[in-house]
């Protein structure tokens, strides 16, 4: 058992963002899949998707809960940790974002900790449109993504030629990856072709320069009902990831939610053989908290979404309280915050 | 200018066959047998023999048998009517007693060797004691049941139900009020009941299955047989299709091997309690001994995915 | 996996087991007349972890005569006061909640995720519950001052041993009865613990009397003819025995007996959940759970797919070392129940049905059964029919609500069942039509000290919990 962990740990502390993706990836364009049909309509979607099994609330925060307790110690703390990191987008959406701040962040995204080179890079930074090429000159030359979110974020609420615009503004730019939110208003009110072809329009757009994220900002849909249906639709139109809020909101990710979208994607590529990756963002601000997140992915679909190329975490301040936590695990006594570096 | 007739012989009446009331029917005991009813006779006159009053069937385990039968088949119906329309079906048993006072007034006071008077205070008891259970119906649930706080996102809620099919050994004194003492909390709650009527004075409880019978009672509901209690009782004790069993009517020795058999398919059992008066208020220790609580949860959920599991 | 989780054992170094113990009479632990000793074993290593003490029916007797003495003190004080002692329990439970766990998934061999999220919490809930009826049973609907009934006599079961000693002895003493208890052969010790918190809370000596054994101490214990109440936890068989013992007596008698939960899947159920209800229903504890969802009954048209889901999902169930915090699966209790589960699991095959288990390395000492699997079943397996006790689901279909509802009811047993369905009104009507004690309609397994539970038919009679729960200790 050591031997076997002792394997993937070597693999990991090399952590490629980019694992070889166990399924044929999708490149822009409408997306072809199995379940093509259900995509013609309002009333086809509608059909699809409420016809989906539905969530019982208290089952599923309970079983959320209940994985929430698993103990993680040393050997598998420090694998957890290190994968935890490889796995963050590391994150500054503000008014007050200036070419310094995001400099300072592709730094840290590049190098996380200055005191011990072998911590892992993490996956991605993610800004607006217009701090893409700034990022993107500071993470060059690593292995480090630069995420843009796009289309009127957060609150999505413009001309689709707009959000378009937007999105290839960050494409232009060198965004690798677009995070969208999709259009809640027109979720709720039940147009969902309307949210299936804005999508695609943006996956449209991204083409095959940047994987898309599609924001669904749970804690608007509120129901976990609307969360799954969101999922399916998010994934029907060719979402790369699914991703649960934009952070901008009173509810982000919680366990519940993320374990709900994990099932959504276990069981769309059970459907149609597509693996889709699953992002929390918000709210994720401990170690403890991200590692009952992994024990979630272990958990729901295992080993295949445990890699930054198909889970990641939105957050800014969880990636600190990672390093500080790893920094107690390799010197036996606990940090401070003023041995790692403020964003 | 009317005829006067000087003087007339009494009119001859007509005797009344008293049969089994079972399923709904008014069948002879499958054995052919009868015994002899006679009146009771007062402790004076102990040396002599009671008059005969009729030829009650005697009742055989075959008997037993068919009467679990009709009350298995009558407990979906029965159980699943609504508690409003059981206390209408009650309290009509009730009326139709009423009407046919004198007729149990004239049972009673033989069945029991008491004065006119004194039978009829019986028989208005009895009368009385349908009234009471029929208002229970509707309310039993609300008294013995009831929502239970737990700590979780749960509705959790107790609710009464009847057992199933309970055997019923009446009282062998109080012919009639202790009998209706016993039925009628047994099937107010939505059981149904194999009657075993006091072995000396059965006739009161043949004649009420005669009022059951028309007083909308489902057919099955209530079955009542005549005989020798301990030799009904035995089988219908040991019947793995009977859920419980009253054995009011039981002495000691019986009661403690009926209480035996019944363990072979854990029956219920209300052990005979002695009783000095029937007219006392009755409680509602009857009902409830025949009730099982069933206890349902359901999740609450909540409005929306707003909540942090963490 | 690669998430590969390391040990995270809980440490057993916060209990201290003596090496014998005695029985427990008239509040001092005192040798059996007789000398006869027993071992209790933990049933994942087999280690022996104490010797007790076999009460012999002399013993039985000495215990009683304690209880009858106490009585009449008892049951004098006022409400409020016994309310103080049995608060003074709960709290120390509390305190002490951490040990018993350990304690208990040591003796019992389950989970210490269970003995710490589940027992424990559940234990000092139900002494919390019953310590405030005490002084309230005046309003509790059995008329006002109702009467205890003197001497309760108890015999509870190996898969719960203090929840179920929780169950009987909070309400007992509420209601100012005294008892003698006498938990299972195998899982004596958190009842022996448990006389230390009595010590400890100053509870008057005789008012808890705890005598171990085996059956043989049990039916000492149940036929003594001063013992006023008997109350019974454990299988279908014993309690029949009980039930003809005290026949002819004026003992009231309480029975909660064995199980074949039917758990009912229909094709519009949140299926993540239902999976997870499942598992619940029918590998809490091994199995070993009278409640168990032993039956899965699931809508033919989405049979194929469910099933999938739960083989993926009893793929990620972690067994091995109770005492681990990640272990789901422990130990099964004993030799004899893994020899009862291993011959019924034969025979489930040998009568056709399809047997199926994941992956699943078993440790090579204490007893152990890989959580199983039957498909193919019908009405007529013995597994579709008999409780095996343990880690093993048989599973059946049927087509419609009416369909599902004549499967589980055809039972000797009516204890638990389940049903899911996103629909409200198929909830209430079938649940209204399951002959059942205790009904989860999605969800399973959930216990608390308001709810009442016990059987129908076969599985027992007479409720614990809630104010159900007085009416057995009481005079009414």
């Amino acid at each position: 058992m050591y031997s076997r962990y002792a394997r993937r740990y070597a693999r990991l502390v090399t952590m490629p963002t980019n694992a070889p993706s166990p399924t044929a990836e999708r490149v822009g364009g409408t997306p072809t899949h199995a379940l093509q049909d259900v995509t013609a309509s309002d009333s086809t979607l509608r059909r699809f998707l409420h016809g989906l099994p539905g969530v019982d609330a208290v089952g599923l925060e309970a079983r959320a809960a209940s994985l929430g307790t698993r103990s993680i110690k040393t050997t598998a703390k420090a694998y957890a940790i290190d994968l935890a990191i490889s796995m963050v987008d590391l994150t500054t959406l503000e008014g007050a974002d200036t070419p310094g701040k995001v400099r300072a962040l592709g730094a840290k995204a590049v190098h996380p900790d200055p005191t011990d080179r072998t911590t892992p890079a993490t996956a991605a930074v993610c800004v607006y449109p217009d701090m893409v090429a700034t990022a993107k000159a500071a993470v060059a030359g690593s292995s480090v993504k630069v995420a843009s979110v796009a289309t009127a974020f957060p609150a999505g609420r413009a001309p689709i030629a707009v959000k378009l615009a937007d999105v290839r503004e960050a494409i232009d730019a060198g965004a690798d990856e677009i995070d969208m939110v999709i259009d809640r208003g027109a979720f709720l009110a039940g147009h969902y072709a309307k949210v299936y072809e804005e999508i695609v329009a943006v996956k449209e757009t991204c083409g095959t320069s940047a994987r898309l994220k599609v924001i669904f900002e749970t804690g608007e849909l509120s129901t976990y009902d609307n969360i799954r249906r969101a999922s399916w639709l998010g994934m029907l139109a060719g979402a790369d990831f699914i991703k649960t809020s934009t952070g901008k909101v009173a509810v982000n990710a919680t366990p519940a939610n993320t374990l709900l979208m994990l099932e959504a994607v276990r069981d769309f590529r059970a459907q149609t053989g597509v693996q889709v990756g699953v992002k929390p963002a918000g709210g994720i601000r401990t170690t403890k908290d991200a590692v009952k997140f992994l024990v979630l992915v272990n958990e729901t679909v295992g080993e295949d979404w445990l890699d930054n190329h198909w889970f990641r975490f939105g957050a800014s301040s969880l990636l600190n309280d990672l390093l500080m936590q790893r920094q107690k695990l390799a010197t036996g006594r606990y940090s401070g915050p003023d041995y790692v570096t403020v964003d | 200018m009317s005829e006067k007739t000087e003087k007339t012989e009494p009119r001859l009446s007509v005797f009344k066959t008293y049969k089994l009331y079972v399923g709904g029917k008014f069948p002879r005991s499958e054995s052919g047998r009868v015994y002899e009813v006679t009146t009771k006779t007062s402790a004076a006159g102990a040396a002599g023999k009671g008059n005969w009053l009729a030829n009650a069937p005697l009742s055989s385990r075959k008997d037993a048998r068919d009467a679990v039968v009709a009350a298995r088949k009558a407990f979906g119906g029965w159980s699943g009517a609504t508690a409003y329309n059981r206390g209408q079906i009650l309290y009509r048993v009730a009326e139709m007693l009423e009407g046919r006072k004198a007729q149990f007034v004239h049972e009673v006071a033989d069945a029991e060797g008491l004065s006119k008077s004194k039978a009829a205070v019986q028989v208005d008891a009895a009368i009385d004691r349908w009234v009471w259970y029929a208002g229970w119906t509707d309310k039993i649930a609300q008294v013995v049941g009831g929502g239970n706080p737990v700590a979780g996102p749960y509705f959790n809620l107790s609710s009464p139900e009847p057992t199933g099919v309970v055997t019923v050994l009446a009282p062998q004194e109080s012919s009639f009020l202790g009998l209706v003492s016993v039925i009628a909390p047994v099937i107010a709650t939505g059981n149904t009941a194999v009657v075993v009527a006091s072995e000396k004075s059965p006739l009161p409880a043949l004649s009420l299955g005669e009022v059951l019978a028309t007083s909308d009672l489902p057919g099955g509901v209530v079955n009542i047989l005549s005989g020798r209690t301990a030799e009904i009782a035995t089988p219908l004790a040991a019947h793995q299709d009977v859920n419980a069993i009253d054995l009011a009517g039981a002495d000691d020795v019986l009661a403690k091997e009926l209480e035996i058999a019944a363990a072979d398919n854990l029956k219920r059992v209300l052990r005979p309690q002695p009783v000095d008066n029937w007219s006392e208020t009755p409680g509602i220790d009857r009902m409830t001994a025949f009730l099982e609580t069933k206890t349902v949860w359901h999740p609450t959920g909540s409005l929306g995915a707003s909540g942090s599991s963490y | 996996m690669a998430f590969e989780y390391a040990p995270a054992p809980e440490s057993r170094a916060i209990v201290n087991i003596a090496p014998l113990y005695g029985l427990f009479i008239d509040g001092e632990f005192v040798e059996s007349s007789g000398g006869d000793l027993n071992k209790t074993v933990s049933p994942s290593t087999e280690e022996v972890l104490a010797e007790y003490t076999q009460a012999n029916a002399e013993d039985v007797d000495r215990a009683v005569k304690a209880a009858r003495k106490a009585f009449e003190k008892w049951s004098a004080l006022p409400g409020a006061e016994r309310a103080k002692y049995l608060f003074r329990i709960a709290r120390i439970i509390q305190e002490r909640s951490r040990e018993l766990a350990v304690l208990e998934t040591l003796d019992n061999g389950k989970p210490i995720r269970e003995t710490r999220d589940a027992d424990l919490p559940l234990v000092a809930a139900h002494f919390f519950y019953y310590a405030g009826w005490a002084d309230k049973l005046d309003h509790a609907g059995f008329g006002t001052n109702p009467r205890p009934l003197g001497v309760a006599g108890q015999v509870i079961p190996w898969n719960f041993p203090l929840l179920m000693l929780a169950w009987k002895i909070a309400p007992a003493l509420a209601t100012g009865n005294t008892v003698v208890l006498k938990p299972a052969e195998t899982t004596p010790l958190s009842a022996l613990f448990f006389a230390d918190i009595c010590r400890q809370a100053g509870l008057p000596k005789g008012v808890v009397n705890i005598v171990t054994g085996d059956g043989r101490t049990g039916a000492a214990l149940v036929a003594h003819p001063d013992v006023n109440k008997v109350a019974f936890t454990g299988s279908t068989a014993v309690g029949k025995e009980i039930a003809r013992t005290v026949a002819g007596s004026r003992k009231k008698l309480t029975l909660e007996l064995g199980g074949k939960g039917a758990n009912i899947v229909f094709d519009d159920a949140p299926i993540d959940q239902a999976v997870e209800g499942i598992v619940s229903g029918i590998f809490f504890n091994q199995g070993q759970v009278c409640c168990a969802g032993s039956r899965l009954l699931v809508q033919e048209s989405i049979q194929e797919e469910l099933l999938e889901s739960l083989k993926r999902r009893l793929s990620t169930l972690r067994l091995g070392d109770p005492l681990d915090k990640n272990t789901d699966i422990g130990a099964i209790n004993s030799a004899e129940q893994l020899a009862r589960i291993t011959a019924l699991t034969a025979q489930g095959e040998a009568e056709g049905a399809e047997r199926w288990s994941p992956a699943c390395e078993l440790p090579s000492s204490g007893y152990w059964f890989a959580p199983t699997l039957f498909t193919n079943v019908t009405q007529a397996h013995t597994i579709a029919r008999d409780e095996i006790f343990g880690p093993v689901l048989s599973v059946l279909t049927f087509r419609t609500p009416d369909e599902a509802v004549a499967k589980a009811n055809n039972s000797q047993y009516g204890l638990s069942a389940g049903i899911w369905t996103e629909k409200g009104s198929r909830i209430l009507a079938v649940a209204n039509k399951l002959r059942a004690g205790v009904i989860w309609s999605n969800t399973f397994n959930k216990f608390d000290p308001t709810s009442p539970f016990g059987g129908y038919k076969e599985s027992g009679f007479g409720r614990e919990g809630g104010r159900h729960g007085l009416e057995a200790y009481l005079d009414v």
